[in-house]
């Protein structure tokens, strides 16, 4: 129910370890913001900044339009599940749930009601008297929740929440999640994941971490796998990751062409200048996007290992020299085709061109 | 894998044989002593305290009663009745013999002809009848050989006397509470300070807390024996003197770096997500230590409670430089046990059922607290 406003905010570790790095960000009320990153690029800490759990080395957050760098955790109006749980295990399911709001002086009826509420909503009727020890790991999952929604809070915070559970589970408690958004259109939630799916269904945004650069990119889920501002976010987003080949650009305009440095042609609907032309670039494709073609090609190369998934077949192609091996995803099952040399060829707008790791349509 | 299986069941079988060693070896001596002090001191020297729990053997020699005193008149002979053993006695007659030579020659109940129409007979119950005429009963009573069989037997008596009498060189009754005295506040008063600190050391930011840790561990290898002297001087400085209140703070500073030590390591390996979480949910630092770092940090105060009563109980060194003065109105068991050692050196009853009131409450103590010792609290937090 609140929106949270970044400015500028730094983390640095003991003076020296720079983990986050000039990070600006406007989260909207009601709205479910994501952060992705690889690990160790600091999601658990941006988290735990705005929960008021770790000091910000420089810059403002505001919660609601207050500055809260130094208000403590309990005056946030957050409540926060962790990875690991932490449920108290000396204390019941209920008494699990209702500790903030003893803690916040409400009466008994007041507690009783919105842990029943609360209960209900997650199916945690029949468990109420229990410890956390007699629970199944689905079970704490969802009392670490409904801890958090007792207290209404303006904001949730998750960190992996569901990183402990088996996928069945997994996907079960992210519909569940997905659920409780809906119930409570006006809190605002941020949700850190390593899952990719958790991450592109839950999000209204993803904000994608860099290892110590800060912000990759924000946007909606479709817009960072369309359109990706960089190399970081176009290989994080998305699995087999994107496939970059080097080339050059020969000619420019409201298409940019790029002559690869294989061989084969790629024209993309990024726009470019005259003076772009001979600038080297990475023509970044991804594997669903590329098609088999017997015309001109974008790739063309021996293929070394097929992959039959029966949906989908995946093709892996000799690494070229230091670089990663191109991988083709063709719909459909195609047999017979290691050893035989494929070309492959894709949309013009499904095609990404970064120079120096940027994407020219974002220019 | 067969060998595996092998090394592992060998390796459950040793873990089994030495558990049985070491209950064995704790429970002798232990049940040694209790048995010990419910016998008398003739019991204690005369057989071993494994022979008393089994019935016992016994060849005796008793002379009936006197017949000059005792005969009666039937016409004109004259008999002796009554019982070899007194009233409350459950003893059993298995054989018995009239001379030293032949002691178990006849069975209970047998009438033995003695010569010249004089007779005896003796029935398992002890009771004899002695017949005979006015000259054959007289003089001495009849010697009497008997294989005697005895069931266990058991007194009190030790325990009435060491509690009870009130006598100031046995009692332990004055010198127990005085001990109890010493020993409650002494180990409360630490943990309760411990754990305040140790929280401190483990949860709060402030700066020189890991000077202070360091000097806690230094402070655990320093041996009391240095401080005594300055601190009773200090003591009689300030005005405590020798006393309940300078035992309980001596006990207190000498029992603190370990409770701190302990308390601390085991309150830094509680899950910090637990403690960020309670923060979250809006608890003080207060709160946080009472409501959730208390309630699990259970087993390890336990486990310092343990040592610190037991150390304490068992302390005569402390008591003995704080609190015994020469009035002897505060002296502890264990001053109690060592002063009957000096003077009840022989009477082993005495020293066996003092030794006992002094580790009863201790094995109490333990056998009440070790569930805490072993029961995870921690489990279904985390993971
Ligand atoms: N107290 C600390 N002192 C120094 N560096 C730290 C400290 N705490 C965390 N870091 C570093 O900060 C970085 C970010 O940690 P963080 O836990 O936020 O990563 P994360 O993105 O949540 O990773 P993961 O996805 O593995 O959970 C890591 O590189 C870590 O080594
Ligand atoms: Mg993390």
């Amino acid at each position: 129910m609140a929106d949270i406003k970044l400015t500028d905010v730094n983390k640095i570790y003991g003076g020296k370890v720079h983990v986050l790095k000039d990070i600006n960000l406007d989260i909207e009320k009601g709205e479910l913001i994501v952060f992705v990153g690889p690990s160790g690029c600091g999601k658990s800490t941006l988290l735990r900044m705005i929960a008021g759990l770790e000091t910000i080395t420089s810059g403002r957050l505001e919660i609601d339009h207050e500055h809260v760098n130094d208000v403590p955790p309990a005056q946030r109006g957050i409540a926060m599940v962790f990875q690991s749980y932490a449920l108290y295990p000396h204390m019941t399911v209920r008494e699990n749930m209702s500790f903030a709001l003893k803690l916040a002086k409400k009466s008994p009826q007041e507690i009783t009601e919105s842990v029943d509420r609360a209960a209900r909503i997650l199916q945690l009727e029949p468990f109420l008297d229990r410890l956390p020890k007699a629970l199944s790991g689905g079970q704490r999952q969802r009392v670490a929740i409904g801890r958090s929604i007792v207290r209404d809070p303006k904001v949730y915070l998750f960190d992996e929440p569901l990183s402990n559970l088996d996928a069945a589970l997994r996907v079960a408690t992210r519909i569940e999640i997905a659920q409780l958004k809906e119930q409570m259109p006006d809190s605002t939630m941020i949700y850190v994941t390593h899952d990719q799916v958790e991450a592109m269904t839950l999000a209204d945004r993803i904000v994608v971490l860099t290892v110590g650069e800060g912000i990759g990119q924000v946007g909606n889920p479709l817009q960072l796998y369309e359109r990706p501002e960089n190399e970081f976010v176009a290989q994080f987003i998305g699995s087999p990751a994107m496939n970059l080949l080097p080339g050059k650009i020969i000619a420019t305009g409201k298409q940019t062409t790029v002559r690869i440095a294989g061989g084969g042609v790629a024209v993309s609907d990024a726009p470019s200048k005259s003076s772009d032309e001979n600038l080297k670039v990475n023509v970044g494709v991804r594997p669903e996007d590329f098609s088999e073609t017997k015309g001109d090609y974008i790739f063309e190369g021996e293929v070394d290992i097929v992959e039959a998934l029966g949906e989908v077949t995946q093709l892996y192609f000799k690494a070229q020299k230091g670089g990663d091996p191109i991988i083709g995803k063709l719909a459909g099952i195609h047999s017979g085709l290691r050893g035989e040399t494929v070309r492959l060829t894709a949309e013009p707008n499904k095609v990404q061109v970064f120079h120096e790791g940027k994407s020219l349509y974002y220019r | 894998m067969d060998g595996m299986a092998g090394t592992s069941s060998k390796l459950t079988w040793a873990v089994h044989i030495s558990a049985v060693l070491l209950v064995a070896l704790w429970l002798f001596p232990t049940v040694g002593l209790l048995v010990s002090s419910f016998r008398t001191a003739d019991q204690i020297s005369s057989s071993g305290w494994w022979a008393s729990v089994f019935s016992s053997e016994q060849r005796t020699v008793i002379r009936t009663v006197d017949p000059d005193d005792f005969r009666i008149e039937e016409n004109s002979a004259f008999a002796v009745t009554g019982d070899l053993f007194a009233a409350d006695e459950e003893k059993e007659v298995i054989a018995w013999g009239t001379s030293s030579r032949e002691v178990e020659a006849y069975a209970p109940g047998d009438l033995v002809d003695l010569g010249d129409g004089e007779s005896i007979t003796v029935d398992s119950e002890g009771t004899y009848s002695w017949k005979g005429n006015e000259e054959q009963l007289s003089g001495r009573g009849k010697r009497v050989f008997a294989t005697v069989v005895s069931p266990p037997d058991f007194t009190t008596d030790n325990y009435e006397r060491v509690l009870f009498s009130g006598d100031s060189t046995d009692g332990m009754a004055k010198t127990f509470f005085n001990t109890l005295t010493v020993t409650i506040p002494a180990t409360i008063i630490p943990i309760v300070i411990a754990a305040f600190a140790a929280y401190a050391l483990a949860w709060m930011q402030f700066p020189g807390r890991a000077i202070l840790i360091a000097s806690v561990v230094g402070l655990l290898v320093v041996p009391l024996q240095l401080a005594l002297i300055p601190l009773l001087q200090f003591h009689n400085n300030i005005g405590i003197g020798k006393g309940y209140l300078g035992t309980w703070m001596a006990h207190t500073g000498f029992g603190l770096p370990l409770a701190v030590y302990l308390l601390r390591n085991y309150m830094v390996g509680l899950p910090r997500d637990i403690i960020e979480n309670a923060k979250v949910d809006g608890a003080t630092d207060f709160q946080i230590f009472t409501k959730i770092i208390i309630p699990l940090s259970f087993p390890a105060m336990a486990s310092f409670a343990i040592f610190q009563f037991l150390w304490t109980w068992n302390d005569l060194l402390v008591a003995r430089v704080f609190l015994i003065d020469a009035t002897g109105e505060t002296t502890v068991m264990t001053n109690q046990i060592v002063e009957l050692l000096g003077t009840r050196g022989g009477n082993w009853e005495i020293l066996a059922t003092a030794a006992f009131v002094s580790i009863a409450v201790p094995l109490i103590v333990f056998f009440t607290m070790q569930r805490y010792l072993v029961r995870g609290l921690l489990a279904g937090s985390v993971k």
